[in-house]
């Protein structure tokens, strides 16, 4: 067991060494000099200048020596400065990662919520006339783009019943009923294919534990459907579910620059993309590794629960 | 992962020797019959197993029709994709224009028509890519096992950690914006995931006993791989196809919807939506349509290769 979690663990560091790797090398090919990004508007400038803000950023320096700089920097904590604010990351991103949190998390509530009910009731009926209705919806909410959820309901709840507000953004601490106002139809854009995702999940994996003998022994020995399903389903069906929405919300984290983007909501997401647009290195490297660490840390800290919850993974 | 988790597990029983042996069709696993044999009966089978189920036909049918729009549609459009009709800005649906117009007076319909294309194109040069390197990469990786299937795995583990969409935008803007760039950032993007579904299968494949006769006789690897393996993978693949379709075309959608790949005149759906979407108040039309039309097609593969799962899976089919 313990061994299966130091080898979990372990793992994770040559992912971020690759990530990090990665990331640098299609960064750093975005064609575009840097030192464009850095002057702004500012075009008249001479060359030797030009060479000196290279130099003071260190982009002068080969490749190799800027990748393995900027690793020590990351490593002891310290992302680095954004080129076109000048504002250091580590600033940036306590300000925007609680809005992206949020959102992720309204998203899995309202995403999570009917997909296990409704998965489990599907699976409990199964090939009655709502386990179908349920197959097809959630087929159906695969299928919807977020952004054209967010686009109708902008339509219905902004435009047309004026409830909601089609765009910005207001923090919690300000004012929590119009923040949870803004949030709420960039939440419903994210959490309603999620809500999709989940319910096959679920549905799946409560039926394949209805198969399993112990639940045929459980009813054999006349304990009620009640009973069976709350004492032998559902724990043992719930494991895999749970790391699946654990799974399933990190990577909405990563997942929300339309979402963003649609409705003005200053998350990372949007963030990383405007870098990207601007061409702002730092703040894409850096930004993305710890999008990308988050990730990676999450599913591994599922992993290792996954273990510990199911005994029958801890001899593998 | 969580793809992984739900379609690696099944694979033993293969599609070829189901409709033969009845219905219920726990077949055994053919033992050391050719699989060049096989491969007749099995396109066929593959048809049979479609038509039975529901779903996956209306899905067929869904895709088809888009699919049909795609290649002989724009030489039926009413209009030209980019032709300006300015007395026509942001007209609802009239006779002339079916679906109405957008913000330049241009014909919805024919743009939505003239998007198809790139839609399919994207997703089958897209998942072309994935599916080839994913099976390549996959192959290997299952039949070698030991380090091999380490280092490639750990690769596809740093590929894997990106969230998905931010991958793409970062590659589309290293390669710099335009169709064929987002075939390729789709296509690696989606790499993983088919690596792990191909790897899975030929790890639960690699040990039955006809590998096992092939080795005997002094088959080659690539033999052994391309003849008998590869056969056997093929229910789980084709799954994934079809929903890795799903994806692609939603990957196109909203990397255009971002402003990224197709070039501005000529129409994407994504873009499309986008762009109607600051008129929105004013012409939902020219917004809801392309929606309309991609969520159908998205909805079609997915009706596809769920229905395909469902009667390729054996696990799922038999039980009570």
């Amino acid at each position: 067991m313990l061994k299966f979690i130091l080898q979990r663990v372990l793992l994770l560091f040559p992912v971020l060494l690759g990530v990090s790797l990665v990331t640098f090398i299609i960064v750093r090919s975005i064609p575009g000099d840097p030192v464009d990004v850095l002057l702004g508007a500012d075009r008249h400038t001479t060359q030797e200048q030009r060479d000196a803000i290279a130099k003071s950023y260190g982009l002068d320096q080969p490749m190799p020596v800027q990748y393995v700089k900027w690793l020590g920097h990351v490593v002891t904590g310290d992302l680095g400065k954004s080129l076109r604010t000048k504002r250091p990351l580590t600033q940036e991103l306590r300000l925007r990662l609680p809005v992206t949190v949020e959102l992720t998390l309204l998203a899995g509530i309202i995403g999570a919520t009917p997909a296990l009910i409704f998965g489990v009731l599907a699976a409990l009926r199964r090939n009655s006339t709502f386990d179908w209705v349920a197959t097809v919806g959630t087929l159906v909410g695969i299928s919807l783009p977020n952004f054209l959820l967010a686009t109708v309901m902008v339509l219905i709840f902004s435009f047309k019943l004026k409830w909601l507000p089609p765009v910005g953004y207001t923090p919690f601490t300000k004012d929590p009923v119009m923040n949870l106002k803004t949030m709420i139809m960039p939440a419903i854009s994210l959490g309603l294919p999620l809500a999709a995702i989940l319910m096959r999940f679920t549905r799946s994996s409560v039926l394949e534990v209805l198969n399993q003998e112990y639940v045929r022994v459980a009813r054999a020995k006349g304990l009620s459907q009640r009973r069976v399903v709350m004492r032998h389903v559902l724990p043992n069906a719930g494991i895999p579910i749970l790391t699946i929405v654990g799974i399933q919300l990190a990577a909405l984290l990563g997942g929300t620059v339309i979402i963003e983007q649609i409705f003005g909501l200053p998350g990372v997401g949007r963030y990383i993309y405007e870098a990207i647009a601007n061409r702002d290195y730092p703040v894409v490297q850096s930004v993305t590794l710890v999008m990308a660490t988050i990730f990676v840390v999450v599913s591994v800290v599922v992993d290792v629960l996954y273990a510990v919850l199911d005994p029958r993974l801890r001899t593998r | 992962m969580s793809d992984a988790t739900t379609t690696t597990t099944k694979t033993t029983a293969r599609p070829a020797t189901g409709t033969s042996g009845g219905e219920d069709g726990r077949a055994p696993t053919p033992l050391g019959r050719a699989a060049a044999v096989a491969a007749i009966p099995k396109r066929r089978t593959l048809w049979q197993v479609i038509y039975r189920q529901k779903l996956a036909l209306t899905g067929m049918c869904i895709v088809g029709f888009f699919l049909v729009v795609a290649l002989i549609g724009p030489f039926f459009a009413p209009h030209g994709a980019t032709e300006q009709f300015s007395a026509f800005r942001l007209k609802p649906p009239s006779r002339e224009f079916p679906f109405g117009n957008d913000e330049f007076g241009r014909d919805v319909l024919s743009r939505l028509i003239y998007g198809a294309r790139i839609s399919f194109q994207v997703g089958i040069v897209s998942v072309g890519i994935s599916a080839t390197v994913g099976v390549v990469l996959g192959l290997i990786a299952g039949y070698f096992r030991g380090w091999v299937d380490n280092i490639l795995m750990l690769f596809m583990d740093v590929l894997y950690a990106f969230p998905t969409i931010l991958l793409a935008i970062a590659i589309m803007t290293a390669l710099g914006s335009s169709v064929v760039n987002v075939m390729i950032a789709i296509g690696i993007v989606n790499v993983p995931t088919f690596m792990r579904v191909v790897r899975g299968a030929v790890l639960s494949v690699r040990n039955q006993t006809y590998v096992e006769a092939a080795n005997a006789i002094g088959a080659s690897t690539g033999r052994i791989m391309l003849l008998h393996i590869f056969p056997n993978i093929t229910a789980p693949l084709i799954v994934h196809v079809s929903l890795n379709f799903a994806f692609a075309v939603l990957a196109e959608a909203s990397l255009a919807y971002l402003g990224l790949g197709n070039k501005p005149p000529s129409p994407s759906w994504g873009s499309m939506i986008s762009s109607s979407y600051q008129f929105l108040q004013l012409a939902p039309w020219a917004a809801l349509f392309p929606g309309a039309a991609l969520a159908l097609t998205v909805l079609g593969f997915n009706l596809l290769g769920d229905g395909l799962r469902d009667a390729l899976d054996p696990r799922l089919r038999s039980e009570a």
